[in-house]
């Protein structure tokens, strides 16, 4: 898609022609996460989508206990010290931020009065400072009332590296003043059409100053508080084991009216996802339970009993294959796939092609993700193609052998296709994980009939997902010819997810294989647009030069996607949860409630 | 029998340089092993590669395996045990805070075992190859095969999915005050309990058994009979005290080991003990907690030989300790 197709696309929404869910999900496709589509639409002057609350209670309080099971429990309760989505959930119970996402990629206001727009005067024409308008009346637990200081604060702290706060990244870059008691300037170094990162979402829970001040920088770890979390969140904190339960009461002084619906909450944490799913879908001993990575034809099992529901939430997780185009079987200077050398065979354009055609997605979906994975023709370039039901991911034997034989590669005495003593012999690798295992398997029987010969290696996730230099199988290593995991898209911002294949961002043995770009794949009109999008003021120009390096990458086959990953949740048949698959679980904890019977 | 002092002070000083050994091996393995705490941040792109390496810095970790060893053997001798990479608050506090739990549940499994394993055993030893007896060796056999993975989950399909009886989630505070709060905590600490009360009284069994058959067959025991004393004081005050003996010492060798066995239905049953501890920091590569945890484990080990030993003694004026 390129800048005229996008804007073409913004046009149709406006004249609502397209849908913004439409929109939405057409851009992901594309690589593009929800919430930079709707900052696009945003920018663009479309109005965000007024989402009509869909709680019903009409009292505060009186809904008995919310008990809800995160197989990981979260294990400290400083969202500027998260590590995982685990701690990040655990804090939102008790912390806001300013503004949070909807499923839809809408900012809904959480702490602020409104979201900043250019019409209400909270984006400068220059698209360097947002002015947020905090909401007023807004008390702290402890009764102290919530002000601007306290989001100046939050900046002063997480952006101070002595405090080591994991929330840095995200306010380290801007400088935030007070203008006056309920008004936060955030100016940021340069136009920043995703503004919405600081104060907003997971990394955007305030923490108060009055009880922080003391502990900013270095002493960070000593604050009492770090265990006792003091919010302004619908419940206050009562107590809290790390790694096992974290528990609160009601807020009687919410700033939300009627709300919260629950009397008080448990968190309870540890065991493993299928008992997580039983006891919510099977015994019913639980509400809610957490990223069930359970396999499709369990959860369906479980779900058969009545008592509660799987929720399927689409959000931008990808699982993919990678190629190597280094060697990783030459050692050069003390380091195999060095980007000095050149994958002897995976640089052939024609075989990356052919194992594309190998993977049989439907299958994959079919027979082992069911609904927990979506065979997906991802990041295509055609805007009218994603915007069909029947995108076609092709799978197909014949052709990828043809096109093997095309470029010369024959098949030998042992089924083996070779050329000048090359053979098509490969190492793919992927973390232990059963459905992962499957997939390779049914990737390796495809191959095997077009006379590709996968040999399976399957790494410890420990291991895998490290960042042990010391270690050869980690997956930024890439010692191997192909390798599979899921991507995550943590960030919206596409800045930090398109740096995964800017040639400077190789994973080396001289960065410590911290480079993001993995796949070592290089090309000079990806790296000229990504040099170019980050000095692009211009929001859709932007996306459609980051749209224009996923396609880039896509085309050449330096990855394949296989499917997508949504979130997956279960809930009791009666409790009525707002999901979002780009914020926190409880990013709407607020609205949570529980039907009289069962619809 | 003399307290034996100068004998229980020698042995804690040949204490002394076996902890100090067992806790270089641990930190060596643990130096030694694959993963990094801080791996979840230098994976994730947006949390900027400075910051993992401040705080790789700030903890220490980047400096050589012997001066972290010596800096954690220091601040262990002031009784400064560290604190969690991953929750950043003290070892100690977090062991604190497991103990009660692990306490409750495996102490009572141990009491259960005990239970079970000397009326059975003894009983069985006085009519060996009875019905009884070939009953009760049947199923400490198939006790002591099944793994407490298998009989935990066979429980929870029972009692909790089938019946609906018990919770299988374990809760350590539980919200209601009264008799409720004890009715609550007693459900739900069946099912643990029971699992590994039943798995350790099946081996138990075994050697009360044995070693009742061994006193029962000597020649004291038939002269005590002849004597006209009553068959239950026979086989309380004469056997069973000193088939005690072997038991006193498995006993008390088996309760630290216990807590490697509570890993697994800790986990089954999700209850916040020592061993579900262990085994999160282990999965999260959190050091300072692994080291604490298999600390004090080898410290019980330890302490347990020689509170056997001591019992020992007691328990059998013939032995001498000094």
């Amino acid at each position: 898609m390129n800048e005229q197709a996008l804007r073409s696309l913004i046009e149709a929404v406006r004249e609502g022609k397209v849908t913004r869910r439409d929109f939405i999900t057409a851009l992901l496709s594309v690589g593009v996460a929800a919430p930079i589509a709707g900052q696009l639409l945003m920018h663009a002057g479309i109005a965000q989508a007024q989402p009509a609350s869909a709680y019903k209670a009409t009292r505060r309080g009186g809904g008995g206990a919310l008990k809800v099971l995160w197989w990981q429990g979260a294990t400290l309760l400083n969202p500027h010290f998260a590590v995982g989505t685990k701690d990040q959930d655990g804090s939102r119970i008790f912390y806001e931020p300013l503004a949070g996402w909807d499923n839809d990629g809408n900012l809904i206001p959480v702490l602020a009065a409104e979201v900043p727009t250019p019409e209400n005067g909270g984006v400068s024409k220059d698209g360097k400072v947002i002015t947020w308008k905090l909401k007023r009346d807004v008390l702290w637990h402890d009764g102290k009332p919530f002000t601007s200081a306290d989001v100046v604060f939050n900046w002063e702290y997480a952006s101070d590296p002595a405090t080591a706060a994991t929330t840095i990244g995200s306010y380290k870059d801007v400088k935030v003043s007070a203008i006056d008691t309920y008004t936060v300037r955030v100016e940021y170094a340069k136009a920043s059409p995703f503004w919405a990162d600081p104060f907003v979402s997971v990394r955007g829970m305030i923490i108060p100053k009055h009880l922080f001040e003391a502990y900013k920088g270095a002493k960070s770890r000593d604050a009492p508080n770090n265990l006792k979390p003091v919010g302004t969140g619908p419940y206050k904190f009562v107590d809290f084991t790390p790694g096992d339960m974290v528990r609160g009461a009601i807020n009687p002084n919410y700033h939300q009216p009627n709300r919260p619906f629950f009397d008080t909450i448990e968190m309870k944490g540890g065991g493993d996802a299928v008992s997580a799913a039983r006891a919510v879908l099977q015994t019913g001993e639980f509400d809610y339970a957490w990223n069930l990575q359970v396999e499709d034809e369990i959860l369906t099992r479980l779900e058969a009993g009545g008592k509660g529901r799987v929720n399927i939430i689409p959000g931008g997780d990808i699982e993919f294959i990678q190629f190597n185009f280094t060697d990783p079987w030459t050692e050069v200077d003390g380091e195999r796939a060095s980007i000095k050398t050149k994958h002897p065979i995976l640089t052939d354009p024609a075989v990356r092609e052919a194992i594309s055609l190998l993977v049989d997605r439907a299958s994959i979906q079919q027979f082992i993700y069911g609904r927990t994975g979506i065979a997906t023709a991802n990041f295509v370039n055609n805007p009218e193609r994603f915007r069909s039901k029947s995108n076609k991911f092709e799978f197909n034997v014949e052709k990828a052998s043809q096109l093997l034989e095309k470029a010369g590669w024959k098949v030998g005495s042992d089924g083996v296709r070779a050329k000048e003593g090359k053979k098509l012999k490969f190492v793919y690798q992927t973390s232990v994980n059963q459905p992962r295992q499957k997939t390779q398997a049914i990737v390796k029987q495809a191959a095997q009939k077009a006379g590709i010969d996968f040999e399976l290696k399957s790494v410890t996730a420990s291991v895998f997902f490290s960042s042990d230099i010391g270690n050869p199988d980690t997956y930024t290593k890439l010692y191997c010819d192909i390798q599979m995991y899921t991507t995550t898209m943590t960030q919206p911002d596409p800045e930090i997810f398109m740096n995964q294949y800017v040639s400077w961002e190789r994973a080396t043995k001289e960065n410590k294989w911290q480079g993001r770009n993995i796949t070592r794949w290089q090309n000079d009109e990806y790296d000229k647009a990504y040099r170019a999008a980050e000095v692009e003021l211009d929001p859709i120009k932007r996306a459609a030069l980051f749209i224009r390096m996923n396609d880039l990458a896509v085309q050449d086959r330096a990855i394949i996607p296989v499917v997508a990953r949504p979130r997956v949740r279960a809930s009791n048949m009666r409790l009525r949860v707002p999901e979002s698959g780009w914020d926190s679980d409880f990013w709407a904890l607020q609205d949570w409630y529980r039907e009289v019977s069962a619809a | 029998m003399t307290f034996p002092g100068t004998y229980v002070l020698r042995r804690v000083l040949i204490a002394v340089p076996s902890l100090l050994g067992i806790s270089v091996v641990l930190f060596t393995v643990l130096a030694l092993a694959p993963g990094d705490p801080f791996g979840e941040l230098v994976s994730n792109p947006n949390i900027p590669a400075e910051v993992a390496a401040s705080l790789r810095q700030k903890f220490g970790m980047d400096d050589p395996v012997l001066v972290r060893y010596l800096r954690w053997l220091a601040a262990m001798l002031q009784g400064d045990w560290g604190f969690s990479f991953a929750s950043r608050i003290n070892v100690s506090d977090l062991i604190m805070q497991r103990l009660p739990t692990t306490i409750l549940v495996i102490g009572s499994s141990q009491v259960l075992a005990l239970l079970v394993a000397l009326p059975v055993g003894v009983y069985a030893a006085t009519r060996p190859y009875s019905l009884f007896d070939q009953v009760a060796g049947t199923l400490t056999f198939i006790g002591f095969s099944l793994p407490t993975f298998f009989t935990g989950l066979l429980l929870i399909l029972v009692f909790s999915i089938e019946l609906d009886w018990l919770p299988f989630v374990y809760k350590s505070d539980i919200a209601a005050t009264g008799w409720r709060f004890y009715w609550e905590h007693f459900k739900q600490a069946i099912m643990p309990v029971t699992v590994l009360g039943l798995f350790q009284a099946a081996s138990w069994t075994r050697y009360v058994r044995s070693a009742a058959l061994d006193v029962i067959k000597l020649d004291y025991v038939t002269t005590a009979r002849s004597k006209g004393l009553k068959e239950r004081t026979v086989i309380i005050k004469h056997v069973v005290r000193n088939a005690l003996i072997p038991v006193v010492t498995l006993v008390a060798l088996q309760l630290p080991s216990i807590f490697g066995g509570a890993i697994v239905t800790e986990q089954i049953f999700r209850v916040p003990g020592i061993g579900s501890l262990l085994i999160s920091a282990i999965l999260a590569n959190d050091t300072p907690v692994i080291m604490g945890v298999t600390f004090v484990l080898s410290c019980l080990v330890i302490g347990f030989n020689l509170l056997a030993d001591i019992v020992y003694g007691w328990l059998d004026p013939r032995i001498s300790l000094s």
